[in-house]
């Protein structure tokens, strides 16, 4: 199915959805509110055990000095000292900072391998469907299991990673260590979480391409417009708010990044890794301070709802369109 | 699709329902846990005794030892009921103490006739006691432990070597007595070739997630007189942490670690160094006395390894290992619980413990006169143990460790600020969590 | 994916235009397979072929890594080793080869069986429930509905981590620490909301005048619902169970916080599949091969709806 003639068949959907016929209204059986709420509320009541409890929980426990692993210990309420603390505590901002870069890089990267893909894919060589299947496989997988298996490719010497590029540059693989060099150790989580979801941005991509009707194309070609103006002002702009998509919900993602680096460097060498759900870690699961760490947990949750936010008012633009 | 979308509903409730009858009631088994590592496979091998006799099914979970704290303690925190038996670290006394999570063990002693006298006595302080040097005891001695050093014995005793190093360094090729001499012989084999390989002088411990760097690193520190405390159980660290000797300590294992590692061992413990070791990139090995019957066994290099004990420098100490064996207070089987501990403990046992590989702390075991020769290690053993120290093994272990792996961590591993900072800096974290806990 | 055949009229590239693109974009699904196919070699290789320097490409398969994968093992003396009987099966025979005994079962089966039920039963939930509340989002006027959909869909943005702190505590309370019942709880909740989203796309989809007309025909709301709308949505509720299970199948940060023993699931199991010394990457291999193969299968049968499940159904063709 062409994607114009998709959007029409959308909109056409839609519109008939915004004047239905009125119903008859039915005694028999369950009333439409009641059926509404019965199907509604098993959700919103395991939402509510599960997620709002907690989270209530949570903020009350932020205020204490309360640690999991001393059941008997006396618990202080201790007013804001734990906020006060973390936000002037230079590691949780070092923390903070880490976890910026990351997102950054990695995203920059995924976007702009993800973007040219989707573009070459785009170009409808003959095969395109099955490599574009066998591109997207590794965004299916495990990051924890199959990051710890990267933590093997990494190996300096053993490792195939080491090997391949001494194999093209040159230097010495065993002269140079991903996951224990200073220098080294953040690049290489960003090749990882680059080669897991880079198909993620290119999926996105790629329907944003799919998106561009050919009439403004053909439009283009009448008035003898180079290719390279075509792309810079017909398809990227078209394409950019299914770019930004992508980049808002990888930007979430990473955000909360845990697993990959968890495996890869547990955020060494040092606390050069260390982003902002290893610290929390750290803090709440092994040190067991979890008033303090609940605080924390509060400002990430905070951090992250508002990114929430930005995020749907964005996904509802792109379903708008 | 919809035969698809079938299956899937068909599978999911089936599924279901077998999660709902999993939760069912065990009534003759034990559950060991433990840390996964040589000794922890050979105590499968020795509970089939137990096994025969008492007609209970053991089973066992081991963690490695990266997660194994980490794990074991969520456990304990969640009251979960995993582990009925538990070989825990000496450190995690203090905390499953004050919270109840082992049961306390001396009136069962008292009923069976089991006497901590019959043990090593400082095994018995460093893994069942606390508060410690108390007799309250929370576990009976399972395994006695500290690092120590693996060395090829063959590289060392090669004439052409031995020469070599001779005319280098005007000294004699032997296990080190200091870790100066150690540096020394580690620079020496670094870069070396040795049978058409390159060598490098030593593995050590530099892992950041769990305990590993400051195992090490410590191993070092304690040498030169690295205490915790001036003044034991006043917590006043100014001036012991951070003492000329403990500065000089840390600064010689990170100059260990700068010039004499292999490639790639900046997050590496246990494992690791066994790795490069059996696979001969290595002259020396930083590791756990437990390591050693595995390693004498090794169809590879088991006949050219020697072993000697963690060099002293101005001081002789050892860094403290091994476990003793709790119960969990939690357990729904008590009874065979403690049968197990009474089993582990008769002396007949014990040996057969030691030579499957076990380190018993039994004086049955140590004190027959041919305990030091009846392995290469044996000897050096006894030497360790007696000399051995130990981290905080206060409830806030944890985050004391934790302080102390980033401060270290960051400093050999990372290049960030000197040894003197480091250890400042590790003072004041320490303060904090022990003005958090109330004792400062 | 269902355009990806369908051609441009006019703007169709190039010939040229084609054959650089098909090559660069098989290029880099060769390099990102590369990683893959690493962890398959891997797991076909004995531990000395695994760790010789440098890698090696080309090597004599065994089964050592899966025996491994399967078994826990004990270095012996060659005497006690003698002592013993015959070996039962090829893992006993390669374990005696390097000086070991098989001393029982490995972990790596009860947690992939963990896995399996735990996936399973916290997709059926989420989708039967996501399938209601989906339903009664798309059909009936739902007061605070776009509120109630955003907080449904802000619960899966919150960082694991975060949510597992009171999540442990309220599970020590309850009893539902370390089991399969509380795990499926919890991925049930976090998958409910992206079968929520998705589904009501889907059953937007279903015109309204199929019900109407049942209505019509004298059905209640429930018959129309179970008779008419359930088979329509087929296809929607079997690719949003296929992402739940994915999801709960990959999970990682909750399974090791929440997770020990009992109710473990693989992805927390795999990484701490070790050897005599550190990792036994054959073994690591074998295990991590055997976990990935039923994604590539989900993932092959999911590829028309992969773009809709990621975007939340914010993205459709």
């Amino acid at each position: 199915m062409n994607n114009d003639t998709g959007m029409i068949d959308r909109a056409a959907t839609m519109a008939a959805k915004a004047t239905p016929p009125r119903l008859v209204r039915r005694v028999r059986g369950l009333s439409d509110k009641a059926i509404a709420w019965l199907f509604i509320a098993p959700t919103m009541l395991l939402l509510l055990v599960i997620n709002i409890f907690p989270l209530i929980w949570t903020i009350q426990l932020s205020f204490t000095n309360y640690r999991a692993n001393r059941p008997n210990a006396e618990v202080v309420n201790v007013g804001l000292r734990n906020y006060e603390r973390l936000l002037t505590d230079p590691d949780v901002w070092i923390a903070m900072q880490t976890t910026a870069q990351f997102v950054f890089w990695s995203i920059l990267l995924q976007t702009v391998i993800g973007f040219t893909l989707a573009y070459l894919i785009d170009r409808k060589f003959r095969g395109h469907a099955f490599w574009t299947t066998v591109i997207l496989i590794p965004m299916m997988l495990s990051p924890a299991v199959v990051g710890n298996f990267w933590r093997f490719l990494y190996q300096p010497q053993i490792g195939l990673f080491n090997y391949i590029v001494s194999f093209f540059t040159g230097i010495e693989p065993s002269s140079f260590e991903m996951l224990g060099s200073v220098s080294l150790a953040p690049w290489s989580i960003v090749i990882v979480d680059t080669w897991m979801w880079t198909p993620y941005v290119m999926l996105i991509c790629l329907a944003g391409l799919r998106s561009i009707p050919d009439y403004i194309y053909e439009a283009a070609e009448v008035d003898r417009a180079s290719p390279w103006r075509q792309f810079w002002s017909i398809t990227v702009p078209m394409a950019l708010p299914f770019i930004m998509l992508a980049v808002l919900f990888r930007g979430i993602e990473n955000f909360k990044m845990f697993d990959m680096v968890n495996l890869l460097t547990g955020g060494g060498p040092g606390s050069i890794t260390e982003v902002a759900s290893i610290t929390l870690k750290r803090q709440a699961f092994e040190a067991w301070r979890t008033g303090p760490s609940s605080a924390f947990a509060i400002i990430l949750f905070v951090a992250v709802f508002g990114l929430a936010n930005i995020y749907v008012k964005a996904l509802n633009r792109v379903k708008q369109r | 699709m919809q035969c698809l979308n079938k299956i899937a509903l068909g599978v999911s409730a089936a599924a279901l329902m077998a999660a709902a009858s999993m939760t069912s009631a065990k009534a003759n088994e034990l559950t060991l846990c433990w840390a996964a590592w040589d000794p922890a496979n050979a105590l499968v091998e020795l509970s089939k005794d137990f096994e025969t006799k008492t007609g209970t099914k053991m089973n066992f979970e081991f963690v490695p030892w990266p997660n194994f704290a980490d794990r074991i303690l969520n456990e304990l925190n969640a009251g979960g009921k995993l582990c009925d038996l538990l070989i825990g670290d000496s450190q995690w006394l203090g905390g499953s103490a004050e919270n109840g999570y082992y049961v306390k063990l001396n009136d069962f002693f008292d009923k069976e006739g089991i006497s901590m006298d019959d043990f090593a006595a400082a095994a018995v302080n460093a893994y069942s006691t606390w508060p410690k040097g108390t007799p309250n005891y929370w576990a009976l001695p399972a395994m006695g432990d500290a690092n120590g050093w693996f060395y090829r014995k063959d590289w060392f005793e090669d004439p052409a070597i031995m020469a070599d190093y001779k005319t280098k360094t005007g000294a004699d090729l032997a296990p080190p007595k200091t870790w100066d001499e150690l540096k020394q012989i580690a620079e020496f084999f670094q870069g070396r070739e040795v049978n058409g390989q390159t060598v490098y002088g030593a593995a050590i411990f530099t892992e950041r997630a769990s305990e590993g760097i400051t195992m090490g690193a410590t191993s070092a520190m304690y040498p030169y007189g690295f205490k915790y405390e001036m003044t034991p159980g006043a917590y006043d660290m100014e001036g012991a942490v951070n003492s000329e000797g403990a500065v000089a300590g840390l600064e010689m294992y990170k100059a260990l670690y700068k010039c004499c590692t292999p490639p790639g061992y900046t997050d590496s413990y246990m494992g690791e160094g066994l790795d490069a070791f059996k696979s001969g990139q290595v002259a020396m090995m930083m590791n756990w006395f437990a390591f050693m019957p595995g390693m004498a066994k090794d169809e590879k290099v088991g006949s050219v390894t020697g072993f000697f004990v963690n060099p002293g420098q101005t001081i002789a100490a050892s860094t403290l290992g091994g476990q003793g064996i709790s119960v969990v207070a939690n357990t729904d089987n008590m009874d065979g619980a403690l049968a197990y501990i009474k089993w582990f403990a008769d002396p007949e046992i014990q040996k057969k413990w030691w030579a499957l590989g076990g380190y018993a702390v039994h004086n049955a075991v140590l004190n027959d006169p041919a305990f030091p020769s009846s392995q290469p290690f044996a000897g050096d053993f006894l030497v360790a143990m007696n000399q051995v120290q130990d981290f905080w093994q206060e409830p806030s272990y944890a985050s004391l460790l934790q302080a102390m792996q980033k401060r270290l961590h960051d400093y050999v591993v990372a290049d960030q600020g000197t040894a003197k900072e480091a250890l400042d800096n590790l003072i004041a974290d320490w303060t904090v969590i022990f003005e958090d806990d109330g004792k400062l | 994916m269902s355009g990806l055949s369908s051609a441009h009229s006019v703007v169709e590239p190039g010939i040229w235009s084609k054959r650089i693109a098909g090559t660069l974009v098989v290029i880099y699904a060769l390099i990102t397979m590369i990683p893959l196919l690493w962890i398959f070699a891997t797991s076909l290789k004995s531990p000395p072929d695994s760790i010789s320097y440098p890698p090696k490409i080309l090597f004599t398969p065994t089964v050592e890594g899966y025996c491994n994968l399967f078994t826990t093992r004990s270095r012996q003396t060659q005497d006690y080793i003698e002592s013993l009987g015959p070996p039962a099966n090829v893992c006993e025979e390669i374990a005696r080869d390097r000086s070991m005994v098989v001393v029982g079962a490995s972990k790596y089966w009860p947690r992939f069986v963990n896995s399996l039920v735990i996936a399973f039963g916290s997709t059926f939930l989420a989708v039967f429930l996501g399938t209601l509340a989906a339903y009664g989002f798309s059909r009936f006027k739902v007061p605070l509905a776009d509120d109630l959909l955003f907080f449904i869909l802000s619960t899966r943005m919150m960082p694991p981590i975060a949510v597992a702190i009171p999540i442990y505590l309220m599970y020590r309370e309850l009893g539902l620490s370390d089991t399969a019942l509380g795990m499926i709880l919890l991925y049930t909740a976090v998958n409910v909301s992206l079968a929520v989203w998705l589904l009501k796309g889907f059953i937007d989809e279903i015109p309204r005048e199929y019900e109407e007309a049942a209505l019509i025909d004298g059905y209640t709301r429930l018959q129309a619902f179970v008779k008419v709308v359930l088979p329509q949505a087929t296809t929607g509720i079997a690719a949003t169970a296929i992402f739940c299970l994915i999801f709960a199948w990959n999970e990682y940060a909750f399974a090791v916080l929440l997770t020990s023993g009992t109710a473990q699931t693989a992805p927390p199991f795999i990484p701490t599949i070790i050897g005599e010394g550190g990792m036994d990457w054959p073994a690591v291999g074998a295990g991590t091969t055997i976990f990935l193969v039923p994604i590539l299968v989900f993932t092959i049968l999911l590829r028309k709806h992969l773009l809709r499940g990621i975007t939340f159904g914010a993205v459709r063709k």
